[in-house]
């Protein structure tokens, strides 16, 4: 009974959502979109009369190479701090529910890694580190940025987890850079309204398009998006993996 | 009918089989690869329509997080079944 | 082709996410629910001819054909919210198979 309920109410309700968009006058069709019409046209013009040119344009609106970028970090900045809250949040919450207790060891399993294993995913823990390091960096240049580098980052502490039974990081120093790391955004975002005009304003020089110094404070705020993300996640792993140490 | 229309049309297929495969299968294990799966075909599909942002972080993660996510929670529900 | 793949798989989400009773079950339908409304909202804005919204030293002036950029940004966000999701979820079905030893909520009742 609650099979066919639900199986009618989904039915009904993708039957309602493709009559409302088939045919419709203001849904493209798949592939034909026209950008002239939608604010997606300033963004890629970045609001100026000349084309932008990469490697000449000097002091564009908004300096990214990577419009996607320039989106995310300038035009719509006010939505990446809300991002930065939710994971915070959320990261929060795991914590509060798993590592409570006041001493906590690594879970215990049936089954023990490799010596060979253990070994020889430390060499591969570097060159995971440097393809986050520079995925972080290079966010204005390069498909990328802040998000997908401290997840690389995460992800290189995840191997050495799996790696050896034995391990754990030094939770506290993540949290404490963690919280330094999100305060600092929302500093950097005063500075804009103190020096500038509002909040998040790109306050420094906005240089060539393509150069690796360009573009502001875009790098800076995606390398503290990077350490944060990173950590948050690290944390959320090590929670997972932890129980009660019982006395 | 470009090249991309075929291309559209074998994801979709094989998208939606693997989905549907994953809500009803009965052991969970299983689930959890499927859902890997889904979100591996999602990163062709972001690549195809040409947004290479999104399939990079779609892809870390898919790949590496979610799925290590539900296979520790899973480790440790069984390791509770087993005392 | 994809938007009808992607409300479909938006739909078989939604059944799983009302039929299933095993609580990590519903957490795997909530994760294919978004997958789904991530490629719906990608497709809104491909161009047929267009290029990855990135100025690089090939495809080097503003004035080419690019596609929509303002989706994938909005779909940047949504993914990173949707671990973030998943994450607090599993750690209350730990939680709850901890307290109550099972992991159907037809059987979880008040203590």
């Amino acid at each position: 009974m609650k099979k066919l309920l639900g199986f009618i109410l989904t039915i009904g309700l993708g039957l309602l959502i493709i009559f409302a968009l088939e045919g419709n006058a203001l849904f493209d069709d798949f592939g034909y979109a026209n950008l002239d019409d939608r604010v997606s046209s300033h963004y890629i013009t970045k609001g100026s009369d000349v084309d932008i040119i990469f490697g000449e344009t000097v002091d564009p609106e908004s300096g990214p190479a990577n419009i996607v970028t320039s989106i995310v970090v300038d035009y719509r900045s006010f939505d990446t701090l809300g991002e930065v809250t939710v994971l915070f949040i959320s990261a929060l919450g795991v914590s509060l529910l798993l590592g409570s207790a006041v001493t906590q060891k690594r879970l215990s399993l049936d089954f023990k890694p490799n010596f060979m294993l253990r070994v020889a995913s430390r060499a591969l823990f570097g060159i995971i580190i440097m393809t986050g390091v520079y995925v972080t960096l290079h966010g204005h240049l390069t498909p990328g940025g802040g998000f997908p580098g401290g997840t690389m980052i995460a992800s290189a502490m995840l191997l050495l987890y799996l790696a050896d039974d034995q391990f754990r990081a030094k939770i506290k120093g993540f949290k404490i850079l963690e919280g330094v790391a999100g305060s600092l955004y929302v500093v950097i975002g005063l500075l804009g309204l103190v020096v500038g005009t509002y909040f998040l304003q790109n306050f420094l020089p906005n240089g060539t398009v393509g150069d690796l110094l360009s573009s502001g404070i875009i790098p800076i705020i995606y390398i503290l998006i990077g350490l944060k993300v990173g950590s948050e996640i690290s944390g959320v792993i090590d929670n997972f993996l932890t129980e009660e140490e019982k006395q | 009918m470009t090249t991309i229309d075929y291309i559209m049309i074998v994801l979709s297929a094989l998208l939606l089989v693997i989905a549907f495969l994953a809500v009803s299968e009965k052991k969970l294990i299983k689930s959890v690869i499927f859902l890997s799966a889904v979100s591996m075909l999602s990163v062709v599909a972001f690549v195809v329509m040409k947004a290479p942002d999104v399939a990079l972080t779609e892809a870390v993660i898919g790949s590496g997080l979610v799925t290590a996510l539900f296979v520790f929670t899973l480790l440790s529900i069984k390791k509770e079944e087993a005392k | 082709m994809i938007q009808y793949a992607a409300i479909l798989l938006m739909m078989i989400g939604l059944y799983g996410l009302l039929t299933n009773r095993n609580v990590i079950k519903i957490i795997v339908s909530l994760n294919i629910l978004e997958i789904g409304l991530n490629i719906f909202i990608i497709s809104i804005g491909f161009v047929y001819d267009g290029i990855a919204p990135i100025l690089t030293s090939t495809n080097n002036s503003s004035a080419l054909i690019f596609v929509d950029p303002l989706p994938q940004a909005l779909v940047l966000t949504a993914i990173v919210i949707g671990v973030g999701t998943t994450a607090l979820g599993l750690a209350f079905v730990k939680n709850i198979y901890s307290k109550y030893n099972t992991l159907e909520i037809d059987e979880v009742e008040e203590v």
